[in-house]
């Protein structure tokens, strides 16, 4: 199946420049998730690939074949769109069969490829319905089924789950991971969705403002964010971050900021130490932050409790520190009361730093 | 119950009654008497009261006229040839015109000019140019060498001027309509079928004109309306000749209550001609009514197996 390789690829509107020279290389089979904020150009990109929306400057190559001024269906792709997009006027089994029938496929071909995919998705008993008779999940699954039908080389989804409810997005996003396992094709998945993006891709590729701001397993983009922007992106509760200085006392290296002081694990303080600024924009997610009152003091943070909310077995709590705001998780059980202050332990391995001025990650 | 909440009931009552009063006065009264009347053997010069009852001898005698069966012809043939033209050429300029290009608002509205035209006028304009010596068609051919074409005293070529002249005013209502149709259709659907790999002209077959069916089907009823009524442009242009070969239903009514003064036989012809519209026009909202009903059982059978 195939690579696909995007060369500088700027999308300009008039004057207006929307990418700035995007590169992205796509292995086969694998799935790749473009996430970010509304107006990244997620979808710009995407549908550029489709052939939706003209390129402006640089190059598309599908199996390094230049596609850009190819028409959509010259490029062996399906796509799922937000709204599905369904032929309101035929029924599923018409709605999915209809780019084999454009190529006057044989009928006997066509009905065993349906029944297939029919039977794959669950679709079997709506075959003879209308996209308006329908609801929301299944009209989603029909617009599935109609992308697998073709048998293209590429699929891609453009926000596909964004216009159902909260239970059944849940749902659907676990049928797209199966559905994933059997169909072995390039896949290209849009989303401002961060928790889908973490749970489908095999390849992240988080966008802000028209440029990629990084790309990677969803793991590397966790454990390793490049700058603050993804840093803040991915992971739910939020990373916190606190305004911070890197001093040096008796040879040791400590990150301190209002109401906080901290070590500096060995490889941190080196990476910090050839930084040019010492002023710092300190990173520590709410899953390194543990409650634990007996912490030695400079491997620790002082918070106090502003607002609980409780989410169940968990609660996340909204702190202060100095005047900054933090969020961590704690086990609901744990007796606490508002205004208190505990200790939580900095897990060593949690600590990010950002450089104040370009945002970029120190490390 | 209380004054102020009888007074409250009729409230909504009372702001209906100024168009109820008009309703009665300019349309309900007319048709009445126009009922009554062509049930009379009545001429101008009786009072209503004089004039003496016949039943439905207005009727039977229609039926034996062979002249009003000719203008009953010609009115059907009229229609039926115009607005298939007209939805033909107005489907088609907008699929044509449906793009972003420079100007095309400009030209969208140079398209729909001919529709803002008097009628009376429409017919004064063409009758010059079909005109035999000084008009521009005749004029043209002959400069090109060819013989003038006997535009408006030959009995086809006259029935093909109306026809002409009829369509030139006409198309641009189902242009506009088509056209607000058009730009209605789903964008995605569209690009759904570009990826399937529909060409641009499977595209229009199976995609955007069964989608602007509905809409497409009350124009063509709309149209067809109309022109069962069209009067003013083959007034001016050939008062129904040469012979009876223009002379649709209207004319025709015209003339029987203005020349030949049978006010009783003209209201049962125009008894007629309303009939016809009326079936029509129950035909247009019973399609209507169909098309709601089915959108209505598609959403209860949606909602019934929402997951």
């Amino acid at each position: 199946m195939p690579r696909i390789r995007l060369e500088n690829l700027v999308k300009r509107y008039g004057d207006f420049e929307v990418l700035h020279g995007i590169n992205l290389e796509m292995e086969e089979n694998e799935f790749t998730v473009l996430v970010g904020p509304s107006g990244c150009g997620k979808s710009t990109t995407l549908r550029m690939i489709a052939g939706l929306e003209s390129v402006s400057d640089g190059e598309i190559f599908i199996d390094d074949r230049p596609v850009s001024n190819l028409e959509p269906k010259a490029r062996d792709l399906a796509m799922v769109f937000q709204d599905y997009a369904l032929y309101p006027h035929m029924n599923v089994a018409r709605n999915m069969s209809f780019a084999l029938r454009l190529q006057r496929r044989p009928k006997k071909e066509i009905d065993e490829k349906v029944g297939k995919v029919a039977d794959m998705l669950g679709l079997t008993n709506f075959l003879h319905r209308k996209p308006g008779e329908l609801s929301g999940g299944q009209r989603q699954r029909v617009a599935m089924g109609r992308a697998l039908t073709r048998d293209a080389g590429t699929f891609l989804f453009d926000e596909p789950l964004s216009n159902l409810d909260a239970k059944l997005r849940g749902q659907m996003r676990a049928e797209l991971a199966l559905m994933r396992q059997k169909v072995r094709k390039n896949m290209i998945y849009v989303t401002h969705d961060q928790i889908e993006a973490m749970t489908l891709g095999d390849r992240i590729v988080v966008m802000h403002g028209g440029y990629i701001q990084q790309q990677g397993t969803p793991e590397e983009l966790f454990k390793r964010p490049a700058n603050k922007f993804v840093a803040g992106f991915l992971g739910s509760p939020p990373m916190n971050f606190l305004e911070a200085e890197v001093q040096d006392l008796s040879g040791r290296a400590f990150v301190s900021g209002n109401g906080f002081e901290l070590v500096l694990p060995d490889e941190k303080a080196a990476a910090v130490s050839s930084a040019s600024s010492k002023g710092v924009t300190l990173g520590i997610r709410p899953s390194d932050l543990h409650y634990s009152p007996d912490a030695p003091e400079h491997e620790s943070i002082d918070l106090q409790v502003i607002v609980s909310e409780y989410i169940g077995a968990q609660s996340v709590l909204l702190c202060d520190c100095g005047g900054q705001k933090v969020e961590v998780e704690l086990k609901s059980e744990t007796p606490i009361a508002l205004g208190e202050t505990l200790r939580f332990a900095v897990n060593r391995e949690g600590i990010h730093m950002f450089d104040r001025e370009t945002e970029v990650a120190i490390r | 119950m209380s004054v102020a909440i009888k007074a409250n009931r009729l409230t909504p009552y009372m702001f209906l009654a100024p168009a109820g009063i008009i309703l009665i006065f300019a349309l309900l009264y007319p048709i009445g008497y126009m009922i009554y009347a062509s049930f009379l053997d009545w001429s101008p010069s009786q009072r209503i009261g004089q004039a003496e009852f016949i039943g439905f001898r207005n009727y039977v005698n229609l039926w034996g006229d062979e002249a009003f069966r000719e203008s009953f012809w010609v009115t059907i043939r009229f229609a039926a040839i115009v607005v298939t033209l007209e939805m033909f050429l107005g489907v088609g300029l907008a699929l044509l015109l449906d793009r972003n290009i420079k100007g095309m608002a400009v030209l969208r509205t140079v398209f729909i000019l001919p529709m803002m035209i008097a009628p009376i006028v429409v017919g004064l304009m063409w009758r010059y140019m079909y005109h035999p010596t000084v008009g521009i068609f005749n004029r043209t051919l002959k400069s090109f060498g060819f013989e003038g074409i006997p535009w408006l005293s030959d009995s086809t070529w006259s029935f093909i001027a109306i026809v002409i002249a009829d369509v030139w005013q006409w198309t641009p209502f189902i242009f506009i309509l088509a056209l607000a149709a058009m730009q209605s259709l789903p964008r995605s659907a569209l690009e759904a079928a570009e990826i399937d790999g529909a060409s641009e002209w499977q595209k229009i077959i199976l995609i955007k004109l069964p989608l602007m069916m509905p809409v497409l089907i009350v124009t063509l009823l709309l149209r067809l309306i109309d022109a069962f009524k069209v009067l003013e442009v083959i007034l001016v242009l050939t008062n129904g000749g040469p012979g009876l070969s223009t002379e649709i239903l209207a004319l025709r009514i015209f003339r029987t209550a203005q020349e030949f003064q049978e006010l009783g036989e003209a209201a049962a012809m125009s008894n007629l001609l309303l009939m016809m519209l009326m079936a029509i026009t129950i035909g247009m909202f019973a399609y209507s009514r169909v098309q709601e009903a089915r959108v209505a059982r598609q959403r209860a059978a949606a909602e019934k197996d929402d997951d």
